[in-house]
């Protein structure tokens, strides 16, 4: 690791003000990219400021049909809060999948969906729900947030506060998880709306990140079952390989993956 | 056997200074005045180095010193040798390419080490490493064993021309040929054995420390048998004659073969230790370890097995090609073939075998011994074989196994091995029986009712262990014997130290080794320490691996056990006034047979020492050494029964249950013997599903972190259900055959014969990944 230096802030102002006096400063979440990145010498921020005990930062709140997660709010309170199971259990079981316990207690929604890994799973969440992401300067609809891979809309500086997510009428999520990494090799969460809508999102499968999945959402919106996606083919072009899976393999799994979720679907 | 004895399964001694933190690994040991190494490796595959810049480097705060390759050989530092000789089949000895400790003319594979940055702190060396610049000129590369000897391939060293080590022979060709041609069936098979990288939790690590005074050096090194280590670098890398040079392997956290080796690392920093002065840590962190740290298995082989219209096997043909990387490790040379092509026999009684191996350069990074190292390349072979045969035949493949064991003792087998031996079939019925394996049709078709996939697979392994017999491994060109010896010092006051030459990196000597010692005295453990890991400490041994220790090491434990109880027994009837034959040891007091008279044995320790009273002309003290030769490898067996379901839409193997029917001759702690089969199973499991370290056709590594290379976690593993059949071993006094490999060996045939019986495929390479199996079962 080169040297830095670590700020804790305290509140988000403070966060935005550390950042914009550092050189290449960098904002720490739960850490979990960010440290192994540094400790390999492939990032050297002049500073880090460590958003995570910033307390207007943690927090899940459920309020007629949304379900607000603040963004330092680790994976694993939101795996195990009453408050998310009740209003988006999907929500809850796919926070309850990521990583390994030692990564769901440091790593924060906020983190995840800043730094936007192709293979992360809560961007299939975010986009699949039709969440609004607010930060300390504006909302951004998740359909207009995530540009490709770890590309997002959020600006330099600019510091995700919370995350909304519709209560959905039904959602469900199945990943199938890198044998390594246990990031997504593929993962689906699938949503229908209370306006009746369907959205798909798969994450790990595309070159361009987190994906909609249209021809999914069209077969499930004239019958929302597991087999009515038997049909639907999906095209390997534009999909990850790699030695854990091929792109015809990822295909195949974007289309298992999402008949496993509607089956799981409440 | 009593409470702590031979048998018992007492809680390991060690496991409270591992699991509260207090274990002293190289990397917690601070010298005055130590400096830091970070070494400069190469990021090619293949490639001369034109020249090294280290000025600016030079310039930077808290460095010492860069060092480079050129001056390593200037100096006359020795290459890295293999100690195992290995005659072609065309009567020329093998042939290699020198090994510099660090490359001062070309790299040949990625993670080669051209120079060492030595600084103050561990982060100004590698500051200052980022600022030495390296002018590479990129040569062509190959990674893949069977490019790698096609006609035109890239040449690694001039002296192995078309990247030939060794072409060697085992077996009667001819007999082979003749039980083919005679053949009612040939049954055919290609394999790929997957190249594993061994990921010891602990990763290696050396202090050298040169005293300029005494020329004496020490080395704290993450060693499995520190005095090999010495040896070596004594004789062959003109570190330092062996008696001013002293290797401490203190607690080191896991082996599975890798910390065999002695690596350029430790001769890198014993001889900058020397050089500036001062001593010199390194420590690898992982991916140093997925770079240097030698890779086991990878094999490509062709092979085809006779039967007769009986379903007896005539006989078996193998051609091997052995990926050896860029140079030859240490013992690498015989891992294809003495530790493999002698266990071609498996279980099976087969009148004619002739194998042939190819040992092939590459540039990866050098391949050596793994966990079993050759044997579960042997195993794989012929369980996938005998499973393929039992398919082709169309007969149950538990029943054609048994219809070709061996069942009669002792079996000279046509590749060298003369088992000793065993019960396949008590084995093969303890697995049957408990994985129901009458049962498995009606499961079967039950869970292909529900959508599922499910498969059952069988392995029926066998083993070599206890390496070795001197005299037979030093014919087949070994370059020492495999020994052990024994220290017993019993102290004044009847406190015990074991001084052994085996080396304890997990295996639980700490409390085994006791045991022993509490089952024939019938003192408590507590009173017996184990001191190992120190060359000025222990006399000269041979350390830990091919599951040796207890086979050997303990027994020769034993036998110097044997001389101190000699003695003890001759003071005691002496102070007893009885005669020596008389005398009985029990719960840790010499007794007159059949009297109340008796003497504690620390007041004949007492005695020993005083020598106020001892018999005429005998010396004072309590204190003997031995020295055991086995007479023979000693043969682990067994069999391994899996059965599994396929996720059919993924690919993906659930397990159901996980059988193991294990002979290892008598258990000292069958505590710790399950906790190595556990350990050994999950290596076993790994390489089927989920281990694999892969280079790019350009010699890039692609697995070079726990990112990408898959390691078995603990969901990954079923829960295994154990037992023991047990046929002492003739070999050693204790009946011990050894149990420290047997998982690795066994389990991955078992996994791979279920997946493929599950899919209905039989071609089917490891590791299973979900990809490869979906993609199986979907193939036209």
């Amino acid at each position: 690791m080169y040297q830095t230096i670590y700020h804790r802030a305290s509140s988000v102002d403070e966060a935005a003000s550390l950042f914009a006096k550092g050189s290449e400063a960098k904002f720490l979440a739960g850490g979990q990219t960010l440290l192994p990145v540094m400790k390999q010498r492939l990032a050297a921020p002049s500073d880090v400021i460590d958003l995570g005990k910033i307390k207007e930062l943690i927090g899940i709140e459920a309020s007629g049909d949304t379900l607000t997660i603040k963004a330092a709010t680790p994976h694993y309170d939101v795996a195990t809060s009453d408050t998310a199971k009740k209003a988006i259990p999907a929500l809850a079981y796919l926070a309850s999948l990521i990583g390994d316990p030692a990564v769901r207690y440091r790593g924060t929604i906020g983190g995840s969906l800043a730094n936007n890994d192709p293979a992360a799973d809560y961007p299939a969440a975010t986009l699949a729900l039709g969440a609004t992401i607010k930060t300390n300067k504006r909302t951004i609809a998740a359909d207009d947030y995530f540009k490709g891979l770890f590309s997002t809309a959020l600006e330099d500086g600019e510091i995700i506060t919370q995350v909304s997510f519709p209560v959905p009428a039904k959602a469900g999520y199945a990943k199938f998880p890198h044998p390594a990494s246990r990031f997504a090799l593929t993962g689906v969460f699938v949503a229908q709306t209370k306006s009746g809508e369907i959205r798909v999102a798969a994450t790990g499968a595309s070159q361009s990140g987190v994906m909609r999945v249209p021809a999914i959402e069209a077969a499930l919106k004239a019958n929302w079952s597991p087999s009515a996606i038997d049909s639907v083919s999906i095209s390997a072009s534009g999909l990850l390989s790699d030695i854990h899976g091929s792109s015809d393999y990822r295909a195949n799994l974007v289309k298992v993956m999402a008949q496993r979720a509607v089956a799981a679907a409440a | 056997m009593g409470v702590e004895g031979i048998g018992a399964s007492v809680v390991r001694k060690e496991d409270k200074r591992f699991i509260t933190g207090k274990g002293r690994y190289v990397d917690d040991i601070k010298l005055t005045g130590m400096t830091y190494a970070h070494f400069i490796r190469s990021p090619h595959a293949h490639a001369k180095v034109k020249g090294i810049d280290s000025s600016a480097a030079l310039q930077m705060p808290g460095v010492v010193a860069v060092l480079t390759g050129r001056q390593i050989v200037d100096d006359k530092v020795g290459n890295l040798i293999c100690g195992w000789a290995i005659t072609s089949k065309d009567g020329s000895p093998m042939k290699m390419g020198a090994w510099p400790a660090m490359a001062p003319e070309t790299v040949r594979f990625v993670g080669q080490a051209v120079a060492v940055v030595i600084a103050e702190s561990k982060n100004l060396a590698r500051d200052a490493a980022e600022a030495v610049v390296v002018d590479y000129e990129e040569l062509p590369a190959v990674a893949d064993v069977t490019a790698a000897v096609k006609a035109g391939a890239p040449q690694l060293h001039p002296e192995a021309p078309g990247n030939q080590v060794y072409d060697w022979v085992i077996g009667d060709e001819g007999a082979v040929d003749a039980a083919f041609s005679k053949a009612a069936n040939v049954v055919k098979l290609d394999l790929t054995n997957n190249r594993l990288a061994p990921n010891a939790m602990e990763p290696r690590a050396a202090i050298a420390d040169y005293d300029a005074a005494e020329e004496h050096f020490t080395l704290y090194t993450t060693s499995q048998n520190p005095h090999v280590a010495r040896l070596v670098l004594s004789a062959f890398y003109n570190i330092a004659p062996e008696h001013k040079l002293r290797v401490i392997a203190p607690d080191v956290g896991g082996g599975f073969g890798s910390k065999i080796f002695i690596y350029p690392e430790e001769m890198v920093a014993l001889w900058a230790s020397k050089k500036v002065g001062r001593p010199v840590k390194w420590t690898g962190d992982r991916t140093e370890a997925f770079l240097t740290d030698a890779h086991g298995r990878d094999h490509v082989t062709h092979a085809e097995m006779a039967f007769d219209a009986n379903n007896k096997i005539l006989g078996l043909r193998v051609k091997t090609y052995a990926n050896f990387g860029a140079y030859m490790s240490l013992f690498s040379s015989s891992v294809p073939t003495y530790l493999y092509a002698t266990l071609l026999s498996g279980q099976y009684d087969i009148p004619a075998i002739h194998a042939e191996v190819i040992g092939v350069y590459t540039n990866t990074t050098p391949v050596d011994a793994y966990r079993g190292a050759g044997r579960p390349e042997a195993s794989y072979l012929i369980e996938r074989m005998m499973e393929t045969a039992a398919r082709q035949l169309k007969v149950d493949p538990a029943a054609l196994r048994r219809q070709n064991f061996i069942t009669q003792f002792p079996h000279q087998t046509p590749v060298i091995m003369a088992y000793d031996t065993g019960d396949f079939n008590a084995s093969l019925d303890a697995a049957m029986k408990a994985i129901d394996y009458a049962g498995f049709a009606d499961r079967k078709a039950k869970a292909k009712a529900d959508g599922k996939l499910r498969g059952i697979g069988v392995s029926c392994y066998i083993e070599a262990c206890g390496i070795a017999p001197s005299k037979a491994v030093g014919s087949l060109g070994a370059g020492v014997g495999l020994w052990e010896s024994a220290e017993v010092r019993v102290n004044p006051v009847g406190t015990i130290e074991i001084l052994t030459g085996s080396h304890s990196h997990g295996q639980g000597h700490e409390t085994t080794f006791c045991q022993l010692v509490a089952d024939r005295l019938g003192v408590p453990i507590s009173q017996v320490s184990i001191v190992h890991g120190d060359t000025d400490k222990v006399q000269f041994g041979m350390g830990t691996y091919g599951s040796r220790s207890a086979a050997v090491g303990l027994t020769a434990i034993l036998k110097a056990m044997e001389k101190v109880e000699s003695k003890a027994r001759k003071i005691a009837a002496h102070a007893l006034e009885a005669s020596e034959a008389d005398i009985v040891i029990e719960n840790g007091e010499f007794k007159v047979t059949g009297t109340d008279k008796a003497i504690a044995f620390p007041m004949v320790a007492l005695a020993a020492y005083t020598a106020h009273n001892l018999p005429d002309g005998m010396e004072p003290g309590l204190k003997e050494t031995a020295f055991y030769d086995p007479t023979n490898f000693t043969f682990p067996a067994g069999t391994y029964i899996c059965e599994l379901e396929v996720d059919a839409g993924t690919g993906k193997t659930s397990f159901v249950n996980f059988v193991a029917a294990d002979d290892f001759g008598r258990l000292i702690n069958p505590m710790i013997v399950e906790g190595q089969v556990h350990g050994g199973l999950a290596q076993g499991i790994g390489q089927a599903l989920l281990e694999h370290a892969i280079y790019d056709a350009n010699g890039q590594p692609v697995t070079a972190s726990f990112m990408d290379y898959s390691m078995p976690r603990a969901d990954d593993l079923p829960s295994f259900k154990l037992s023991h059949t047990t046929t002492l071993c003739p070999g050693n006094p204790l009946g011990i055959k050894g149990c420290g490999e047997a998982g690795a060996i066994g389990a991955s045939a078992a996994v791979i014969n279920a997946i493929t019986d599950a899919i209905g495929k039989n071609n089917l390479e490891m590791p299973a990944t979900p990809d490869r199996v979906w993609r199986t079962i979907h193939a036209a």
